[in-house]
């Protein structure tokens, strides 16, 4: 857990300092959160602390109706809590004026939420438009959010929501959310009404989004690979929105806190974890190549001098062509136009382990060449390497985790010793 | 004499009873959209209130006209007011039902955005909830209009103004050689007038519903 803030705390100041007049995002603290519905006996969400860091994205997971989304209403106050307190940015905002806070937090809902009657650029000027910035101001602002959610201002500003498609209303819901550049955003499930490509296009586009804005986001959603992909820390939820375990996807994924939650990782935790790490984390081997260009008794040569059965064959923009085996050559006859295998797969160094593994799996021999930015061949993954690789990472996993536990331990006995000193001081007072 | 010599002796009293005619189920129109809207606002998001908006309204409708203008004149006297009092109540009741189905139609998700947004109570009504209901709600004062054209025929039985003297007077003198032309006129030119209104809404609608709901 430490270890994913430091880079993400790095990740923003770096960022910050390049785009020093962006926004980061602010702190949000929930402290004994509660909310119980007149008439009914449980409360829907039972005393919640949680504290969210700036800058971070936090996905709230759980089953249907484990009070998720009651949680996530309760920041920007759509529902009332009934007690305990909510701080944004240090601010205590449980008793401030609902409609200023709103305001301040952008706000995503499932199936976009946009207002039909209105043109996607007055859907987007909304908030802008009641905070009271300038028309001229406003306007820019609005073509700046259609750039920045992917949609080509002119031709969208004066579209109506009817004449987009799933995705695209999405993000404009995403813009009108961020319009007035808030510090928060809450997402209630905003992904759950598209289609699982769109919905993974939209994802990417969040997480570059995310990139550039450092906000603070709380996120809502009952998919927990939704979770893994997006998530900061993912809070796993049980009913009455008690946290079942609050940490880092890799964390939850290779020691969940108990059958509950590893229940809600559901089977093959393992093979999730292969989509948190690239290529370009595991060892990428380097493999005997040769370019077409090379006369064909040099390809012999070095096929003899390198000691393996195999070759790589580049094209002339040394991009992986042909996996060439030694008989192969043989039966080559003078031309290499024959012989050899389509390389009909490669994953880039910036691809999962997981795109990698597939790509493994169905190549006969087991291995699949890496590229770079221009496709070039920059190495060779295998099947030992992917397993010693998922080896090393579960066993680095399970010692963060061995030590987090202590690091836990420590704290609560440290609070619960302030705790009871604390108490004993205010009883005094 | 034939139907149009009639028109041709008479058209300027005519056109002066098709404008009265006219002039006072728009005005109705007006007040009643006013009141009937504001009852919608105030009622739709109770169950109860709204049922009882709506079966007020229509227990008002289920009155003859003959009837209610005959209550009316004891206590408001003859003429105007006891026309303009029933064609507004009459108009009431298919504004007030549709603005109360049209304002719970609203997609509770987009009233869930737009108070996530930051909208205040007002801004959500008039901004969003209203714009969006607004379709329903010019249906129902449609409806209503053509109802007052007919009903505002009754009103020249309290000496209310419009179309209606020119029926009443045919009927009241039923045998003479105009009285089929009197309530030939007086009929049509209701008939003429609520298709021009009609034409009118259409044109209305298309100025006011946005685009991005019509139909």
């Amino acid at each position: 857990m430490s270890e994913t803030t430091a880079t993400s705390t790095d990740g923003a100041t770096a960022e910050g300092a390049a785009a020093p007049h962006e926004t980061t995002g602010a702190t949000i603290e929930l402290e004994n959160l509660t909310k119980r519905y007149a008439g009914s006996g449980d409360p829907a969400v039972d005393s919640v602390n949680m504290e969210i860091k700036a800058g971070e994205i936090v996905i709230l997971v759980g089953p249907s109706g484990c009070g998720k989304s009651t949680t996530l209403k309760m920041i920007n106050r759509l529902i009332e809590p009934t007690s305990g307190r909510i701080r944004i940015g240090g601010e205590d905002v449980t008793d401030m004026d609902p409609v200023k806070l709103r305001r301040k937090i952008g706000y995503a809902i499932q199936s976009s939420g946009l207002f039909p009657h209105m043109t996607v650029a007055q859907n987007i000027a909304l908030v802008p438009k009641m905070i009271g910035w300038g028309k001229a101001k406003t306007k820019s602002r609005v073509e700046e959010m259609l750039d920045l959610v992917g949609l080509d201002p002119g031709e969208f500003h004066g579209r109506y929501p009817r004449q987009l498609s799933g995705g695209q209303q999405q993000r404009v819901g995403v813009a009108r959310a961020l319009a007035a550049d808030p510090p928060v955003l809450l997402m209630d499930e905003p992904f759950g009404a598209v289609d699982p490509i769109t919905r993974d296009h939209l994802q990417d586009e969040l997480i570059r989004l995310q990139h550039e804005l450092h906000k603070t986001i709380v996120f809502v959603t009952h998919d927990f690979d939704e979770a893994i992909k997006l998530g900061d820390r993912i809070a796993v939820l049980r009913e009455r929105s008690h946290i079942a375990q609050f940490d880092t996807p890799e964390a939850i994924l290779t020691n969940p806190a108990d059958d509950f939650v590893s229940g809600f990782v559901g089977a093959g935790a393992a093979l999730k974890r292969l989509n948190l790490t690239r290529v370009r984390d595991v060892e990428i081997a380097d493999f005997a190549t040769v370019t077409v260009d090379d006369p064909l008794q040099d390809i012999f040569d070095k096929l003899r001098s390198s000691g393996t059965n195999e070759l790589l064959l580049l094209d002339k923009r040394r991009r992986p062509y042909k996996w060439l085996r030694r008989g192969d050559l043989m039966r080559a006859e003078g031309s290499l136009a024959r012989a050899g295998t389509l390389v009909h797969d490669t994953v880039t160094r910036d691809a999962t382990l997981r795109d990698a593994l597939e790509a493994v799996l169905t190549d006969n021999a087991g291995r699949v060449a890496v590229t770079g930015r221009r496709g070039e061949f920059t190495g060779v993954v295998d099947m030992q390497t992917l397993l010693n690789s998922v080896h090393e990472m579960l066993e680095a996993d399970r010692l963060d985790a061995v030590e987090h536990q202590h690091e836990l331990q420590e704290q609560r006995a440290l609070l619960t010793h302030h705790e009871q000193e604390g108490n004993g001081g205010a009883a005094k007072a | 004499m034939n139907f149009w010599d009639y028109l041709g002796n008479r058209h300027q009293q005519l056109l002066t009873d098709a404008y009265q005619h006219a002039s006072a189920v728009f005005q109705c129109m007006v007040v009643a959209t006013v009141i009937g809207v504001l009852i919608g606002v105030i009622t739709y998001r109770s169950e109860w209130a709204g049922s009882l908006a709506t079966t007020a309204t229509s227990t008002l409708l289920t009155i003859p006209s003959l009837a209610m203008i005959g209550l009316l004149i004891p206590v408001v006297g003859l003429g105007v007011a006891p026309t303009v009092i029933a064609l507004t109540l009459y108009g009431l009741l298919p504004i007030v039902r549709n603005a109360i189905v049209g304002l719970r139609g609203v997609d509770p998700s987009l009233v869930d955005a737009a108070k996530g947004i930051g909208m205040s109570r007002a801004a959500r009504l008039v901004k969003v909830e209203l714009p969006i209901a607004w379709p329903p709600i010019l249906t129902g004062i449609r409806v209503s209009t053509q109802m007052l054209m007919g009903i505002a025929a009754i009103a020249a039985y309290a000496s209310g103004p419009g179309l209606g003297n020119e029926i009443f007077r045919g009927i009241g003198s039923l045998g003479s050689k105009n009285a089929l032309n009197q309530v030939l006129a007086g009929t049509l030119g209701i008939i003429v007038l609520a298709l021009l209104f009609d034409a009118a809404y259409i044109l209305i609608g298309r100025l006011t519903i946005s685009r991005g709901i019509r139909v």
